[in-house]
């Protein structure tokens, strides 16, 4: 492991903190301002939570990322659970409809720049999210 | 985490600390609800002005626990998200619709003294 890279297990809700902690840390020390450093602790909640709900366990990784004259942050949120199906449908809006949160995907897919989910019914899911520094 | 609740008067005043876990806004949901039945209060104010990110699950318990206030006839005021923390939960698609918000713990409770002379 690099050592620009965080990785936390993600086992229990306790950790869902913490891996929005380590986030919000490591934004902060590449340069982020507070209010995108709190955009992305709160999109690592929401990833690290789907790991909970739906596989149980899996991992958090953050990383530091370079981009053409552009520095980042990326979040990999993998686990090797039950996976998604229907990813289209998981990326849709339900918010305003059914009052039901699903995945939160949407939401997450806002609050960060980039956005790439791979998953395979019954092998996982992994979702990266990238946020580059203004 | 232990979450403090104070009474004042007919007003329980509940402060989040930063790092609430799942497990702790569920006790905290259970033990506001609780004490509002104990101490027969009037209306519930949660500070949220430490919370470092509210997301879908703190923003459902807070509904909750507004709704479960409302239903024992009393009222609640979320006081002091911050605006970085609005800006996030617009962005998640997050509401708080129906409950009632105020700007810090002072507006909260001169939203209520106002509420409460009203309904007098």
């Amino acid at each position: 492991m690099s050592a620009g890279e965080i990785r936390v297990a993600i086992n229990s809700d306790q950790d869902i903190v913490l891996a929005r902690q380590k986030g919000r840390g490591m934004a902060t020390e590449l340069g982020f301002s507070a209010g995108d450093a709190t955009l992305i602790a709160t999109a690592i909640s929401e990833l690290a939570r789907n790991i909970v709900s739906y596989a149980r366990k899996g991992h958090i990784a953050l990383k530091r990322v370079n981009g053409l004259n552009r520095q980042g942050i990326a979040v990999i949120a993998s686990d090797d659970g039950p996976g998604i199906a229907d990813i289209r449908q998981a990326l849709r809006d339900g918010f305003s409809t059914s009052g039901s949160l699903g995945l939160g995907l949407p939401g997450v897919r806002r609050l960060m720049d980039e956005f790439e989910i791979t998953s395979q019914p019954g092998r996982g899911t992994i979702v990266t999210v990238k946020k580059w520094r203004q | 985490m232990e979450v403090p609740i104070l009474k004042q008067g007919a007003v329980l005043i509940a402060t989040f600390q930063a790092a609430l876990s799942d497990a702790d806004l569920n006790q905290l949901r259970m033990g506001l609800v609780e004490q509002v039945v104990k101490l027969r209060s009037r209306a519930v104010i949660v500070d949220v002005t430490a919370m470092d990110v509210m997301d879908s699950f703190a923003s459902r318990t807070l509904r909750e626990i507004a709704h479960m206030i409302r239903l024992r006839g009393a009222e609640t005021v979320i006081v002091g998200i911050q605006p970085e923390v609005a800006f996030a939960m617009v962005q998640l698609g997050l509401t708080l619709e129906g409950v009632a918000t105020a700007l810090d713990l002072e507006e909260g409770l001169a939203y209520l003294n106002e509420k409460f002379k009203t309904t007098n």
